[in-house]
């Protein structure tokens, strides 16, 4: 498709803005006005339109397709929680901030609070903070809660411990708080290897970073020993909570043993995607981290209203993010746990497990199961059957793509060669799984009898498979490279 | 000209005190099409098994580990405009960086082309 | 079990067929593999409901917010028009239930607006390249100091105390666990003069950072920093307000080397605080110092043009501890969001709006700065914010024209100690002269009464 800028034709114009009731002002001083308009496309309001609805039919979405990539929840957005939080969109973040200006907000701050309780109850633990932005965002502000922790007891600390099956972003936010990373193997049975962490772990260990169940879907039964040891050394335990659809009502982090968690919304709370955000990483600690937890905090009175404690806290870790978190984001979520109920989220996790064992268990046959055991939320495959015959996780997954499905994830976990990771989610139905389950037996007997047939896949997109070496040489990011 | 190689995959021969340091074809092939070769700046010193460069391909990226201690004092200018040299030629052409050695008893810690021509097939 | 309450569609036939091809009995099995001295020990929440009922209590809970106060309050988050196609179009399914674009083919139009978005934002910005957004302003702002750290490799930072505080204590915040040092260049308001940041350069610094306009709204010319900062071999670092670039010079232009802003006033609604998004656009040298998702050109087996992620081997989900920042989700339908905004407003219109807004504020700041008792303290041009000075303290006038419907601005005193007295007033297109008007009426009787 052209671009935008492509449809450019000088003078023309678009949208129209209000006349001024203001006299013009002297412009600008030359040092500082703007010497030439800024390249914005000149195109009428129904180029716009026609653009960027063409644009969306070249996407696969949930909305459109099935949706079975692993690690991302891509369960279905309900769209009233639309409307619920086009109902807060008019409202300033610093009025509350503002003096007086807690009893102007009432609502928005009332629907933070409630929901960082709702989430403290779901996950166990003693207070939540909103701010965090996005999943890493909380993981990032998660262990900085854990190294002020430490700082304020006088613990030399200098290592986070990290599975090697854990999401790259629990590794990246470690270090970007300046912690150093052990990483632990995996044993064969699929969990972290036991030994292996008993002798790593030292008083110099800071935090454990966990997902449970890890990503190869598998519930670790040896979690509470986990968090011994680590507490043994003064080691605070992070829950990783991209996983959290696996276990709703069914085990709390914070029963088990987890000090910090960061909780997914936009996977597990059903908000939407967006392409690739907004996302919104709500964190939950225990009582001994909660005088570290970022400013400015909500507070609620004894007689019902809520308040911005706009104090700087002493032991506070600072700000991580500008207001409150991604509240559109939070709205949503609150509107999606309004509606589902204690009964509803525990329906959640018993059908995103039921739905993705039962995959699991009609493709195991013809895809090689690395850990052949009950699965949660996802099950991971591996296409190294396939590949004898030269047909890589690549290949089906485009295969997919003809199909109309989208792929599971397929580069990841990095500890399974050729990994298929299939996350159904609970809101899809056994009708939908079985065509997919027909689909994917179909590429395993594709690939047993003509294996060459996969090199040209897709063949049905608007483009075929890309060059990836030449955008990466030639890192063409910008229209005329400007 | 002796070639010795580490458990990591780089290569090193060795003329004169001067080790020429690569990648080898095997560590080239795994990688993929290169896409950028992270050089080292000239002078500087580093240690034997410690970090000297980085290399990336489209969807991974390693290291690339000194097998001697001592001085860099060239890089392959040419990698910056030609990254794909490592994957035409991973073990000529597609050097990466001249280091000065500082110890040649150094080289008893790594694998002649046999030795890992056998522990590349323990690989397997 | 109950079933449907929570969009799962399984009947219980099909749950009983579901199991039987499993071999389990119950899905009570499926959750054996966790120890049972594991199990919630409570889950104590409401019980659900429809979405009529969740909608009538959530009107509830937004009818507990003021819903008329005209607003003077900027500080970062800016009440814009916002164009209704904005809405529609980026609130199409395939957008906004997609996911991050890893299989190109089958997300060749979430690829190419953002690969458009990338387009604009270097345009706007003046520079060369642009990631594919990040969280917000104040993040980014952030992520372009370690950003500089890693491109320099050196480890000091010099900050204008003019810059948004609630950004400078995210970069403190993001800094607070690494060998740095911040050095804070506290602010002389009305002297618009960067010496004092010029003087604080020297060769260990790794970058400057400004904020066009700052935070009390004034707009500088920073070529000369600039200069000094790269003779020292340092980077300038510039947080800009996007709406102001259809006006004010592009930092690109002033000597910019790394320029963030917050993308909210570009078609996202206040919503209280986020979403947003964050930009950040650099020189094409520095690119693989970028954090996040960048989209790059390339073409088809047949030679079509397409787009893919690009450079990914420099994100968390490949180098893990080593990649140059943790982002992994952005703010993809926001950024979408500015894109759709800036092309629906188009060259002229963009330009028209910044426009708009100087002339309202100029007007405002006339008009209020010709009460008795009120002085605009800003020594040089602004764009829509400005500081005043007044007779009484700023905290007190604010919640004193808050119970008349008025938020007049952001007062100062509890950022800087030392300007108690110190408003900043930000005036968007949105207000009219009647309110304008009505507002310094009212400010006169609060500050007189």
């Amino acid at each position: 498709m052209e671009l935008i800028y492509e449809q450019s034709r000088s003078g023309r114009r678009g949208v129209r803005l209000p006349a001024s009731d203001v006299p013009a002002a002297a412009g600008l001083p030359a040092a500082l006005a703007r010497s030439e308009a800024a390249l914005l496309p000149e195109v009428s309001e129904l180029d716009v339109v026609r653009h960027f609805t063409n644009l969306s039919r070249q996407n696969f979405s949930v909305d459109t397709h099935f949706y079975p990539l692993g690690s991302c929840t891509m369960k279905y957005n309900a769209k009233a929680i639309e409307e619920a939080a086009k109902l807060f969109a008019p409202f300033h973040p610093m009025v509350p901030l503002l003096p007086g200006g807690s009893s102007f907000s009432q609502g928005c701050l009332g629907l933070a609070h409630e929901l960082g309780s709702a989430l403290a109850e779901i996950t166990g633990m003693d207070e939540v903070t909103t701010q965090p932005l996005a999943g890493a965002h909380g993981e990032m502000t998660g262990i900085m809660l854990i190294a002020a922790y430490h700082k304020a007891k006088g613990n030399k600390k200098r290592y986070v411990v990290v599975p090697d099956s854990s999401h790259g972003t629990n590794p990246a936010s470690a270090a970007m708080v300046g912690y150093e990373i052990i990483t632990v193997p995996t044993a064969p049975y699929g969990d972290m290897d036991l030994d292996r962490y008993r002798e790593v772990m030292t008083d110099e260990v800071a935090a454990v970073m966990m997902t449970c169940p890890n990503t190869l879907g598998l519930f670790n039964p040896h979690i509470k020993e986990i968090c011994d040891i680590a507490h043994d050394h003064d080691a605070l335990m992070y829950y990783d909570g991209a996983n959290l659809n696996a276990i709703l009502g069914k085990v709390r982090p914070g029963d088990v043993g987890f000090d910090v968690i960061h909780v997914n919304l936009h996977k597990t709370f059903g908000t939407p995607h967006g392409g690739g955000g907004p996302g919104s990483g709500p964190v939950g600690v225990k009582k001994q981290l909660v005088p570290f937890l970022p400013d400015p905090r909500i507070v609620k009175h004894d007689d019902g209203s809520y308040a911005v404690d706009t104090a700087h806290h002493r032991a506070s870790i600072g700000r991580t993010a500008g207001f409150f978190g991604n509240f559109g984001v939070m709205a949503r979520a609150f509107a999606y746990i309004t509606m589902l109920g204690r009964q509803g989220l525990i329906e959640v996790s018993e059908q995103a497990v039921l739905n993705a064992n039962y995959v699991m268990s009609r493709l195991k046959d013809v895809y090689d199961l690395p850990y052949d055991q009950t699965c949660m939320h996802e099950c991971v495959f591996s296409a190294g059957r396939q590949v004898k015959n030269g047909v890589h996780a690549i290949d089906i997954a485009k295969f997919l793509i003809d199909r109309g499905y989208h792929p599971p994830t397929v580069y990841f976990p990095l500890i399974v060669k050729e990994a298929i990771m299939i996350e159904p989610t609970e809101t899809e139905s056994k009708e939908t799984l079985d065509a997919f389950i027909t689909v994917m037996r179909e590429a395993a007997e594709l690939a047993e009898k003509e294996p060459a047939a996969f090199a040209e896949m897709p063949k049905t997109m608007p483009v075929t498979r890309l060059d990836e070496t030449r955008a990466a040489r030639e890192q063409n990011v910008s229209y005329f490279g400007c | 000209m002796e070639t010795y190689f580490t458990k990591e995959h780089e290569w090193v021969k060795i003329k004169e005190g001067v080790a020429a340091v690569g990648i080898s074809e095997y560590a080239a092939h795994q990688l993929g099409d290169v896409t950028f070769v992270e050089l080292p700046q000239v002078g500087k010193s580093v240690k034997q098994f410690e970090v000297l460069a980085a290399i990336e391909s489209v969807k991974a990226a390693s290291d690339i580990y000194a097998p001697v201690s001592g001085t860099v004092t060239r890089v392959n200018e040419a990698l910056n405009d030609r990254p794909e040299i490592v994957n035409e030629a991973a073990e000529d052409a597609g050097w990466v960086a001249w280091i000065e050695m500082a110890d040649p008893a150094e080289l008893k810690n790594l694998m002649t082309r046999e030795q890992y021509d056998d522990y590349l097939k323990g690989l397997e | 079990m109950m079933s449907g309450t929570s969009y799962c569609p399984n009947t219980p036939e099909e749950i009983r067929e579901m199991l039987a091809s499993i071999g389990v009995a119950s899905v009570d099995d499926l959750f054996r593999p966790i120890p049972a001295g594991l199990r919630a020990r409570s889950f104590d929440l409401p019980e659900g409901m429809s979405e009529f009922e969740m909608l009538r209590h959530f009107q509830a809970l937004a009818g507990k917010n003021a819903q008329h106060l005209t607003s003077f309050v900027g500080g970062g988050f800016y009440d814009h028009l916002i164009p209704t196609v904005v809405d529609h179009l980026s609130g199409r399914a395939e957008f906004y239930t997609a996911y991050t674009p890893y299989q190109p083919e089958c997300s060749q139009g979430t690829l190419q607006a953002l690969f458009e978005y990338q387009t604009a934002i270097c345009r706007l910005t003046g520079m060369e390249v642009s990631n594919a957004s990040l969280y917000d302003g104040g993040t980014a702002l952030a992520e372009a100091a370690l950003m500089a750290l890693r491109v320099t490799g050196r480890s000091r930072l010099v900050i204008d105390g003019a810059v948004n505080p609630l950004h400078r204590e995210i970069v403190r915040t993001y800094l607070s666990g690494l060998d740095v040092e911040l050095v804070e260049i506290g602010p002389k308001l009305g002297m618009e003069d960067d010496a004092r940041l010029r003087a604080a350069i020297d060769d260990a610094t790794a970058a400057v950072i400004v904020q066009n306009p700052n935070f009390f709204g004034s707009v500088s010319d920073f070529r000369r920093l600039a200069e000094e900062a790269h003779a020292a071999g340092a980077l300038l670092v510039v947080s800009a307000y996007p709406v102001a670039l259809g006006l004010v010079e592009s930092p690109g232009a002033m000597g910019a080397d790394i320029v963030v802003g917050d993308g909210q006033s570009l078609g996202n609604p206040l919503s209280f605080g986020g979403p947003s998004f964050g930009f950040i656009a650099t020189r094409k040298g520095y690119i693989r110092n970028l954090p996040g998702r960048i989209i790059g050109e390339t073409v088809d087996r047949e030679g079509r043009r397409g787009f893919v992620l690009t450079l990914q081997a420099r994100e968390q989900h490949i180098k893990r501890h080593k990649a140059t920042s943790n982002i992994c989700s952005n703010q993809s339908l926001c950024a979408l969001r500015g894109l759709i905004f800036l092309s629906a407003l188009g060259r002229e219109g963009f330009a028209e709006l910044a426009r708009l807004n100087y002339d309202k504020a100029e007007y405002a700041k006339s008009v209020l700065g010709g009460l008795s008792g009120v002085e605009v303290m800003n020594g040089s041009a602004t764009f829509n914010e400005f500081t005043l000075c007044l007779r009484k303290n700023a905290d007190e006038v604010v919640a004193g024209l808050l119970k008349r419907g008025v938020a007049a601005g952001v007062p100062l005193g509890p950022y800087y100690p030392d300007m108690g007295n110190c408003l900043v007033v930000t005036v968007t297109e949105k207000r009219t002269r009647e309110e304008i008007d009505t507002f310094a009426r009212q400010l006169e009787g609060v500050l007189w009464s």
